[in-house]
């Protein structure tokens, strides 16, 4: 509740400032990165991909872009709990999106086990 | 009759910040940077100067968002912190010493950003605990090591000891001690101070416990409609 009234705070006093539109639906991507680091086991990497596909469910009905790297943790999260079709759907759509991440994203492509 | 005054000098206070946030800048020469604007960031874990062991990864995961609003590709920071991991550099320090090369070579990344956390935490006193985020940031151009933008930021919120006498503030610091332990307040800030440090603005009176310094800005990367250079 705090954060929130925080936020909005925020969010106020930079509409007084300047007009601010974000580029990107974040949903839960950076809470997500965090808990992995924070809470590791508590927050498995099926829950954490049930909760950034909710996102992106979201912002589709909203009609806003997933930001840099968003597609990419997410395949990294598929690989790891195997799924490695997905895994490689999401490293194709991160290059697709973002043509700066060409390099590192055919890295990855060229180390998935082949399914 | 109270109301009134206080809503005006909310007002007054607003207003002077959004003076003082918006108007001034520190000089800063952008040379560097408008030679060499990068489309791709890579952000390396902060080498952690703090005593709290949860700075590196507290501050990192708060870095990515301000950083793509601003129009920049921002590397996925927990893939690339695990990758460096997988590859024998298995912390910070190690991973701020790779030769600047290798991620050219290896991630395709335009700059690399590398940050250093000053303090991060929460210090508890008799009547409030503060937390604190503070960091400072050098971006550097992977093809010619130039340091294209260097910058500094510093949040804080007290929390606990406003009001409601002293047993009201004990009661408060109380409430608010056991609510950061778990949650990591020092994380909470770093989102404002990440805020600050890249647009430059600086946060006084979002919140009245709350203050913070950032700057110079960050120029306006290729995904961003203000972005000025042609592409």
């Amino acid at each position: 509740m705090k954060t929130l009234a925080i936020a909005l705070s925020f969010s106020f006093f930079l509409i007084g400032c300047t007009p601010r539109q974000t580029l990107y639906s974040w949903g839960h991507y950076e809470e997500v990165v965090y808990s992995s680091y924070s809470a590791p086991g508590k927050f498995p990497p099926e829950r954490q991909i049930e909760t950034l596909e909710q996102d992106y469910q979201k912002a589709r009905s909203h009609q806003k872009s997933m930001p840099p790297g968003w597609h990419a943790h997410l395949g990294y999260l598929y690989y790891q709990t195997g799924k490695l079709d997905q895994a490689k759907q999401e490293f194709e759509t991160e290059k697709a999106t973002f043509p700066e991440a060409t390099v590192f994203m055919d890295r990855l492509l060229a180390r998935l086990p082949k399914s | 009759m109270t109301i009134r005054f206080l809503s005006w000098e909310v007002g007054v206070v607003l207003a002077g910040l959004c003076f003082g946030g918006c108007a001034t800048a520190k000089p800063f020469d952008y040379t560097n940077f408008r030679a060499h604007q990068p489309r791709s960031i890579l952000v390396l874990p902060p080498v952690n100067q703090s005593t709290d062991i949860r700075g590196t990864y507290g501050y990192l995961s708060t870095v990515t968002e301000p950083l793509a609003e601003m129009g920049y590709y921002v590397f996925p920071v927990a893939i690339v912190d695990q990758f460096l991991k997988d590859n024998g550099l298995p912390g910070p320090g190690e991973m701020q010493q790779a030769p600047l090369q290798k991620f050219a070579e290896i991630f395709g990344a335009d700059s690399v950003l590398y940050l250093t956390l000053l303090e991060y935490g929460t210090q508890y006193h008799v009547l409030n605990s503060a937390a604190t985020a503070h960091a400072k940031a050098r971006l550097v151009d992977t093809k010619t090591g130039l340091v294209l933008w260097e910058g500094e930021t510093r949040a804080q919120q007290v929390s606990g000891g406003g009001g409601g006498g002293l047993v009201g503030a004990l009661v408060q610091a109380a409430v608010s001690q056991a609510v950061n332990s778990t949650a990591d307040a020092a994380h909470l800030i770093s989102a404002d101070a990440n805020t600050m440090l890249f647009t430059g603005i600086s946060l006084s009176a979002y919140d009245a416990h709350s203050t913070g310094t950032g700057g110079p800005a960050l120029l306006y990367g290729p995904y961003h409609p203000a972005d000025q250079t042609s592409h």
